[in-house]
């Protein structure tokens, strides 16, 4: 009989989706009700973890024994109770249950420094926080650190802002804490708007403590007394979680009046935001703290020197803040080992789109593309052929298949017309059209301006009615090139960073795959993805007559006897693309 | 107060601290188009016309927001910077109704007259228009929000000047548009402050409608007569008719009216104003549908001859401290003096007051 057992559940917002809550009460309630020993149940105890970034395969199980840790995937509550008779109370792990090669190769290439003990520890339990050396960093920085000194270790670190901006973090402390006023504010900014991120939430949900721990440290610094989370309504479970250990951090004494003692005031307070994607912007996010409408206003001033209600306030990103107290802990020398000479440490990614294993990735900078598309992504979906990556989401650009040993850091992916961004990345196959791709994003960062500015507001949606007619096959010679002028007029006369780089999905595409636009100005679509585009026919030959398409048309422009060759009325058809979807011989082509 | 040394196309100025560029380059006398700034307002740099290129910054930066610092170089002007302006321009008129033939505001239109001189006629970005309904059924204002530019003017003066905060923005991207909390009508003080500063035809006065524009009116600059405040007004006169009343921005209450002084003018051609004295000839408690029937017009000395022969039987039959006296925020300090002289010199009493005290 196994001694010393931990079951970890992962219970992050994939896993709890895929059922998490009822594996852990699975869990709870056969170990209660089943026959076991009760001095063997005093050694076993169950919690739930955060996310580590392979949600596609939860609900995700680890079984720590003294000596091995098993980790088991696909996890339903039927098979929990297998679990507990064979391997926890047997000694015996259900092999064929456990995760497989690709899991571990997913894993391999990582390297977790903000994720460190995400989805190794409870993140409702402050105790499993301060069992990991949480909370070190701020003794150790109350103990023996000036603010100086803090601000030097992030300054030689060499740590940059994690929320697409990559502005190094000690400079910005360093003009804080120098800035003159009686209250200043540390704001960590938890607004992730970007579609498909999902960073800064798996973090927060994961280990809050590190956040607020991280907080403190910059309050200290730069001399804030008041802090607030700034975080969109739509992730309940983070604001939950992130409540809780504000909740028990103030108990602890690690926020609050007089922290460890030491005579420095510093609380956190939660701010919900409605969702805009434009709030994430700093100067946005300050007027929708103070109860104004979040629109950005222009820089200068910085915030830095005229924030919040008008003081100096530090604005970062969920996982700059994530990252400061390891930096502390472990020492700028051993962060600073990671990364490329100008972009230092790690980087969390999203990894989406048309790859095998897609996640939460934490990779050192100066990875290349490739080592994340193959080895840790495992390659494309289906055996299809990868035909571009796109980063940094909506203000990113993309990169083709020739530049894959490019390395993942801001100078090269600035370099090729792209962005690290907040990590956002998205694989996409032969199948996807860059043209539909940068059309999307468009529609995303148009239906999300703000909506101050004309560049912004009117410029990016001719933008897109360009695309959107090029995409509808009504494209008109030229548009190409109104495209490009009006794309570098929206950066140059834009006020704030939505409308700056709204244009870059679209200049990137036309950069790397102009040949895509020329063919679609010449009514072909080479993905075959853009429906107004399409023409579908019956290929007489293989057609059986089986009828199916018939019934799956949904406008009724098929017709044909049972066994014999079908037809498709162009004139009716409206291209959804069902009869395509529907036919088992392959009779349905498009062009 | 500090002073800070700047050249702005190659003239060096010195200038407060805290001052704009744009400030900055008014002072040097260098014009920089603008719509949706306003010097009374604080800044907003939404309609980004009013970008210059600083040394050193690698974008165009908007004048109305950019503070000077010691030692700036600043280009108010290139072909880059007015190639950026037309298109904005551009981006801007192709969401217009371009309705300057019947506008009320051609002639005084900041829009019109900026794409006058970017000399705009064809437009590269034609595109979907914004269509809304006009629906405010107010008597004042109207406001017909497809020729807005969303310049955030008339939101900041009713929140900052007027402390009212009846509109703001909503929505976002393209449908983002100015209106009430959940689009209801106006409902509000109707001050026309927003009429006042709104730099096109989005908000015009109701009473304007089809009265005249720029041509044959003249401005006669007066004193608004209904409260002792005293604002000085702008009447617009076409054809001997007041069509219009503005206030201008360099006036001690800085153009800023109230809804009486600005649309309450319409009493001055109507028929029913009184021009001659009435006396009563119908008994008392006698009442008419017709009012004016119960009374006899007569000429000013009939009436005051009727009025000292009043007072002199009330005075002489009751004293003097019978008669109160109560005067009119809407006369004149001189009328007012005269008037309490009368009362205490004449009539004999202290019973004199003011409807300002009431
Ligand atoms: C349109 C827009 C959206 C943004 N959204 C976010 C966001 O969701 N989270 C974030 O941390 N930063 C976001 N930023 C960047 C912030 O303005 C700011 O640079 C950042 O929070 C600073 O923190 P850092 O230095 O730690 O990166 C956004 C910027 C823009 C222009
Ligand atoms: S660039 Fe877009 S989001 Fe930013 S201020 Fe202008 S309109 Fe708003
Ligand atoms: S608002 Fe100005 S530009 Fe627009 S229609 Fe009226 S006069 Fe013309
Ligand atoms: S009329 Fe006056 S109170 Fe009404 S919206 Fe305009 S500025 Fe505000
Ligand atoms: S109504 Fe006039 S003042 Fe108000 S935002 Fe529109 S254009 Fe500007
Ligand atoms: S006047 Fe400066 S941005 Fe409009």
């Amino acid at each position: 009989m196994n001694k010393n057992i931990t079951i970890q559940v992962c219970m992050g917002t994939g896993g709890i989706a895929a059922g998490g809550s009822e594996v852990l009460a699975a869990f709870e309630s056969l170990m209660r009700e089943k026959n076991i020993p009760a001095e063997f149940k005093k050694e076993c105890s169950m919690h739930k973890v955060g996310c580590r970034g392979l949600c596609a395969k939860d609900v995700l199980v680890d079984i720590i024994t003294d000596d091995r840790r098993t980790i088991y995937q696909y996890i339903k509550p039927e098979m929990v109770e297998r679990i507990i008779d064979e391997h926890v109370v047997g000694g015996n792990p259900v092999s064929e249950w456990e995760v497989a090669e690709d899991y571990h190769k997913f894993h391999e290439k990582q390297v977790k420094v903000v994720l460190s003990d995400c989805g190794n520890i409870d993140p409702e339990d402050i105790n499993a926080y301060i069992a990991v050396d949480g909370y070190k960093a701020v003794e150790k920085v109350f103990a023996s650190m000036t603010p100086e000194e803090v601000i030097d270790i992030m300054k030689k670190s060499g740590l940059r802002g994690r929320g697409g901006a990559g502005f190094p973090t000690g400079v910005k402390w360093e003009a804080c804490r120098k800035a003159e006023a009686g209250q200043k504010y540390i704001i960590c900014n938890a607004d992730e708007g970007d579609p498909g991120a999902f960073m800064d939430r798996a973090v927060i949900e994961g280990n809050p403590h590190a956040v607020i721990e991280g907080m403190v440290v910059g309050a200290y610094a730069i001399g804030a007394s008041k802090g607030y989370v700034y975080i969109r309504a739509e992730y309940p479970l983070a604001v939950e979680r992130l409540k809780k250990a504000i909740k028990d951090a103030r108990e602890r004494g690690f926020i609050g009046k007089n922290i460890l003692g030491k005579g420095f005031d510093f609380d956190i307070k939660i701010k919900l935001g409605a969702g805009a994607f434009v709030c994430g912007e700093e100067t946005a996010l300050i007027a929708s703290i103070e109860g104004q409408r979040g629109m950005p206003r222009a820089k200068p001033p910085f915030p830095v020197h005229r924030g919040l209600w008008g003081k100096p306030t530090v604005i970062n990103n969920v996982e700059t803040l994530a990252n400061i107290p390891y930096i502390i802990k472990k020492g700028h020398e051993w962060f600073s080992s990671y990364g490329t000479e100008k972009s230092k440490g790690t980087k969390v990614f999203a990894l989406t789109g048309k790859i095998k294993n897609s996640g939460l990735i934490e990779v050192p900078m100066g990875i290349t593309l490739k080592e994340i598309i193959y080895d840790i992504g495992g390659g494309i979906e289906n055996g299809k052929a990868l035909k571009a990556v796109q980063t940094g989401g909506p203000s990113g650009g993309c990169i083709t298949t020739d530049m894959l040993d490019i390395t993942m850091d801001y100078e090269s992916l600035a370099r090729v017309g792209s962005i690290v961004g907040s990590g956002g990345m998205i694989v996409l196959d032969e199948d996807d059209c860059m043209v539909n791709v940068a059309k999307y994003f468009l529609q995303f960062t148009q239906s999300e301006s703000c909506g101050k500015c004309v560049p912004c507001r009117i410029g990016t949606k001719r933008l897109l009615e360009i695309m959107d007619r090029i995409t509808k096959g009504a494209g008109r010679q030229g548009d190409i090139e109104l495209l490009e002028k009006l794309s570098s007029d929206i950066k140059a006369a834009s006020l704030c960073g939505l409308g700056q780089t709204a244009p870059n999905p679209v200049l990137s595409t036309i950069k790397y795959f102009r040949e895509e636009y020329d063919a679609h100005l010449q009514g072909k679509c080479p993905a075959k993805a853009c429906r107004e585009m399409l023409t579908y026919h019956i290929i007489e030959e293989f057609c059986k007559g089986c009828g199916a398409c018939l019934r799956a048309c949904p406008a009724g422009a098929i017709t044909g006897e049972k066994k014999k060759p079908h037809k498709i009325a162009p004139e009716i058809c409206i291209k959804c693309g069902a009869c395509f979807d529907v036919c088992k011989f392959k009779a349905v082509g498009k062009e | 107060m500090k002073k800070l040394k700047i050249t702005i196309d190659g003239k060096t100025i010195e200038v407060p601290e805290n001052t704009t560029v744009l400030d900055a380059a008014k002072m040097a006398d260098i014009a920089i188009p603008t719509l949706c700034h306003h010097p009374k307002l604080t800044p907003f740099g939404g309609c980004r016309l009013c970008i210059v290129e600083i040394k050193g910054i690698p974008r165009p930066v908007t004048s109305c927001t950019t503070p000077v610092s010691e030692g700036m170089e600043v280009t108010t002007s290139n072909p880059q910077i007015e190639d950026l302006r037309k298109t904005v321009l551009e981006l801007i008129l192709s969401d217009h109704p371009n309705d300057c033939m019947v506008c009320e505001k051609a002639g005084d239109c900041t829009l019109q007259e900026l794409a006058y001189f970017y000399g705009i006629r064809e437009n590269r970005f034609a595109g979907e228009r914004r269509i809304y309904e006009k629906k405010d059924g107010n008597p004042f204002i109207e406001r017909d929000m497809e020729k807005c530019i969303l310049c955030g003017r008339c939101v900041k003066v009713c929140d900052e000047v007027q402390g009212v905060g009846a509109i703001d923005f909503t929505y976002r991207g393209f449908k983002s548009k100015i209106c009430p909390p959940y689009e209801k009508d106006l409902d509000c003080e109707f001050c026309g402050q927003c009429v006042a500063v709104c730099p096109t035809g989005a908000l015009t006065g109701k009473q304007w409608t089809m009265k005249g524009r720029q041509m044959g009116v003249k401005e006669v600059d007066t004193v608004c007569s209904y409260c002792g405040t005293g604002c000085n007004i702008t009447l617009h006169v076409k054809d001997n008719t007041v069509v219009r009343v503005t206030s201008k921005e360099d006036t001690w209450h800085e153009g800023w009216l109230c809804i009486k002084g600005r649309f309450g003018y319409t009493f001055i051609n109507s028929p029913d104003r009184l021009k001659r004295p009435l006396i009563r000839t119908a008994p008392e408690g006698q009442s008419s549908p017709d009012p004016l029937s119960l009374f006899k017009e007569a000429s000013w000395n009939e009436a005051f001859d009727l009025i000292a022969s009043k007072l002199s039987g009330i005075k002489s039959k009751h004293g003097a401290d019978a008669i109160g006296g109560l005067s009119s925020a809407r006369c004149t300090n001189e009328e007012n003096y005269i008037f309490q002289k009368f009362i205490r010199a004449a009539v004999g009493t202290n019973n004199v007051d003011h409807c300002a005290r009431l």
